[in-house]
C-alpha cells in the first residue's frame, strides 16, 4: 500500500493530475442510448483550476460525475475511454477501490445544498461520519477536526454550530458546510458542480471567494462546472467548453473570453448579460 | 420619462405585509412602507437578496397576500378596497409568471388545455374562437401552434417559460409580474426569453413588475430599479443611475458580488479584501442621518434625492460610510 502511493506520487510529479482521454458516456437503454459523452479528453494538473463551461444537456456535469464513477441520478451509465488519476485508471477499478479515491482523493460539491445534506443527522456528525470513514480516528478527534474544519470554511462559533442540523444553517451556510466535508480528508482534485447556483450574488462572492482560498492553501486542483462566463472568468486558468458531449473549444481562461475561437462559445459569452452597456465594469 | 407625462399603470402606496407570530415571537414586517409606481409600457425591476421581500412584494401587489397597510392602485383602481369579486374582475389586467416552468404547468393539461383556461375563466375569446386564440397565443411567443395537443413534459424548460408567458398573456393583461421567470434556466435560453419579454413589452405595451436576484438580467430589462434591504426600498431610481452610480453602500455591495465574463477583471474584484458590511437596525436612531437630516426633528421621510430620477434612503447606512454625490438643490 505504501509503494503504490509513493508511485503515486512520482507519477504525479511527472504527468498532470487527471488526464481523461477519448471518454465516452452512454445513458439509459442500451438499445437506444443517449450519448452524453463524445469522447472527451483533457487534462487537469496538480494545483490548477479548470472550469467546464456549457449548457445543461452539454456533459458537464456528466464529465464531473464520470470522473468519480458517479451516475446521474437513478441513470445506469456506460463509461468508455480512460480517466488516469495520479497514474490509475479510474475506470478500471473495482468498486471497493474507488470507494477509496471517492471522497478521500477526488471529492465534490454539488449545487443543491440541502439536498445533500441529511436533515436528520446533525452537521458535526455528518461531518465526523465521514472523516471516520476514511481515517483511523476516535470520535473525540474526529469531532475535533469537524469544529476546525467549520471554521475553516468560515462558520462562526463551529464548535456550538456543529451540533445544529442543516435546516438551522442558511443556504450560503450549508455550502459551506459541504464544502467542509469535501476538503475533510484533503482531496487532490476538489469538484464544485454549479456550486453557487442556487445561491445569492453576494453569498456565491464568498462560497468562490473561500473556494479560491482553499485552493490557494491548500494546492488542490480544482474541477469548477458552471454554466455562468462570469463565474469562471474569475476562478480558473484553464477552460473547456462543451456543446453536445464534446469539448468544442480549450484554453487559457484569458485568450477564450479575448478571442473566442468557436462559434458556440461566441454566441454563450453573447448571451452573457453585463451590468454595464458600454462592457466596462466599475 | 413616460412617467412624467402620462398617469402610472400602477402606484403602490406605503404597502406593508405583517407575517403572524410563529413560535411565541412577534410578528415579521415581511415589507414595511413599499411605494413605488409603474408607467404604461415600462419595466420596473426589483432586486435584493433572498428574504429581502421582493417575493412578498410582488404577491401584495397582486392582492396574492394578505395587506396590512397601504394602497395598490391598478388603472387609478384601489385594490386594497375591493370585494373578491370584483378584484376577481380585475385580475384579466393584471397575471404573473413564476421562476419554476417545471411546476407552475399542470403536468396532466395539454398545452392547448392549459392556454385555453384563462380565456374560459375571464370569458375574454368566445368559445368558438379559443382554437384560433390559442394558436395566436403560440406563435406570438415563438411557437408552433401544431404543438398545442402536447403535454408540458414535452417541452425544454425554456419552451414552457414561453408557454407559461401565453398563458399570462392569454387575457391582455396590462401588467405582469415575472417572479425570477429566468433563473432557472440556461445563459442562452434566458438571453431568448428576456429578448421575448421585451419584444411583448414593445407589441402589446404590458408593463412589467420583474423580480429576480440577478441583477445583470435586471439590467437588460429594467427602465427603472429598486433596491430592496429586509422588506423596505433603499434605492430607486433610473436603471442606469442606479447601477452606474449607486448611492446605498448596500446596492453597491451588491453589484460589487456581481461575477463579470471579463477573467482579469473577475480575478481581482474575486481577490480583493472584502471589509465585513454591517448594516445597522437604525429605525429609532436619533440625531442627523448619513445626510445630515434629523428627521426625528423635521418629520420627513428618510428618502433623499440623488437626482430627479433616483433616490436613495439613509436607513441601514452603515458607518463611516461615504455619501453619494446628491443633488440638494432637489431636497425639500
Amino acid at each position: 500500500m505504501l509503494e503504490t502511493e509513493m508511485s503515486e506520487t512520482v507519477m504525479s510529479e511527472t504527468g498532470p493530475l487527471l488526464r481523461v482521454r477519448d471518454l465516452h458516456a452512454e445513458i439509459g437503454d442500451p438499445r437506444a442510448p443517449v450519448h452524453a459523452l463524445r469522447g472527451v479528453s483533457f487534462d487537469i494538473l496538480r494545483g490548477e483550476a479548470v472550469g467546464f463551461v456549457g449548457e445543461s444537456g452539454s456533459g458537464k456535469s456528466v464529465t464531473a460525475r464520470a470522473v468519480m464513477r458517479l451516475a446521474p441520478e437513478g441513470a445506469k451509465v456506460r463509461l468508455r475511454g480512460s480517466v488516469d488519476f495520479a497514474g490509475r485508471d479510474l475506470l478500471q477499478l473495482d468498486e471497493s477501490e474507488m470507494l477509496d479515491i471517492r471522497g478521500r482523493r477526488i471529492a465534490m460539491v454539488f449545487q443543491d445544498p440541502m439536498t445533500s445534506l441529511n436533515p436528520v443527522m446533525t452537521v458535526g456528525a455528518q461531518i465526523d461520519d465521514i472523516i471516520r470513514r476514511h481515517m483511523n480516528l476516535s470520535a473525540r478527534e474526529a469531532r475535533a477536526r469537524s469544529v476546525e474544519l467549520l471554521g475553516l470554511v468560515g462558520i462562526q462559533d463551529p464548535a456550538r454550530r456543529a451540533d445544529d442540523y442543516p435546516h438551522q444553517f442558511s443556504g450560503g451556510m450549508r455550502q459551506r458546510v459541504l464544502i467542509a466535508i469535501a476538503i475533510s480528508c484533503d482531496p487532490d482534485l476538489l469538484i464544485a458542480d454549479e456550486p453557487t447556483t442556487a445561491l445569492d450574488v453576494t453569498v456565491q462572492a464568498q462560497i468562490l471567494r473561500l473556494l479560491l482560498r482553499l485552493r490557494d492553501e491548500r494546492g488542490m486542483s480544482l474541477m469548477l462546472i458552471t454554466h455562468d462566463f462570469g463565474v469562471v472568468a474569475g476562478m480558473v486558468e484553464t477552460v473547456n467548453v462543451m456543446y453536445r458531449g464534446r469539448i468544442v473549444e480549450t484554453g487559457r481562461v484569458d485568450a477564450v473570453f479575448a478571442a473566442p475561437a468557436h462559434d458556440y462559445t461566441r454566441r454563450l459569452l453573447a448571451a452573457t448579460p453585463r451590468l454595464h452597456r458600454s462592457g466596462q465594469a466599475a | 420619462m413616460t412617467s412624467a407625462t402620462t398617469p402610472p399603470l400602477l402606484e403602490v402606496e406605503d404597502l406593508s405585509v405583517v407575517f403572524p407570530a410563529r413560535r411565541g415571537g412577534a410578528p415579521v414586517a415581511a415589507i414595511d412602507g413599499v411605494s413605488f409606481d409603474i408607467a404604461p409600457g415600462q419595466t420596473l425591476g426589483l432586486v435584493g437578496q433572498s428574504g429581502s421581500g421582493k417575493t412578498t412584494t410582488g404577491r401584495a401587489v397582486l392582492r396574492l397576500q394578505a395587506i396590512h397597510r397601504g394602497s395598490v392602485k391598478l388603472l387609478g383602481r384601489d385594490l386594497t378596497r375591493m370585494s373578491r369579486s370584483e378584484l376577481r374582475g380585475m385580475r384579466r389586467h393584471m397575471q404573473f409568471v413564476l421562476q419554476n416552468p417545471y411546476s407552475s404547468l399542470h403536468p396532466r393539461m395539454t398545452i392547448a388545455q392549459i392556454l385555453a383556461e384563462p380565456l374560459r375563466v375571464h370569458k375574454s375569446a368566445p368559445e368558438n374562437r379559443t382554437r384560433e386564440r390559442v394558436e395566436e397565443l403560440l406563435t406570438l411567443v415563438n411557437m408552433d401552434p401544431a404543438t398545442m395537443h402536447r403535454y408540458p413534459n414535452a417541452f425544454s424548460g425554456g419552451q414552457r417559460q414561453r408557454i407559461a408567458i401565453a398563458r399570462a398573456l392569454a387575457v391582455n393583461p396590462d401588467f405582469v409580474v415575472c417572479d425570477e421567470p429566468v433563473s432557472a434556466l440556461d445563459v442562452q435560453t434566458q438571453a431568448q426569453i428576456v429578448a421575448l419579454l421585451q419584444s411583448l413589452q414593445e407589441k402589446l405595451g404590458v408593463s412589467y413588475l420583474f423580480i429576480a436576484h440577478d441583477l445583470a438580467i435586471v439590467r437588460e430589462v429594467a427602465h427603472k430599479v429598486a433596491v430592496m434591504f429586509r422588506g423596505r426600498i433603499i434605492e430607486m431610481g433610473a436603471a442606469g443611475q442606479v447601477y452606474d452610480a449607486p448611492a446605498h453602500p448596500y446596492t453597491q455591495m451588491l453589484l460589487d458580488a456581481v461575477p463579470v465574463p471579463d477573467p482579469a477583471l473577475q480575478r481581482e474584484r474575486l481577490r480583493r479584501a472584502q471589509p465585513e458590511r454591517h448594516f445597522p437596525d437604525d429605525e429609532t436612531a436619533r440625531g442627523p442621518c448619513a445626510f445630515g437630516e434629523d428627521h426625528a426633528l423635521s418629520g420627513t421621510s428618510r428618502w433623499h434625492r440623488v437626482t430627479a430620477e433616483h433616490g436613495v434612503s439613509c436607513r441601514f447606512w452603515p458607518e463611516n460610510s461615504p455619501l453619494p454625490a446628491h443633488d440638494r438643490a432637489m431636497e425639500t
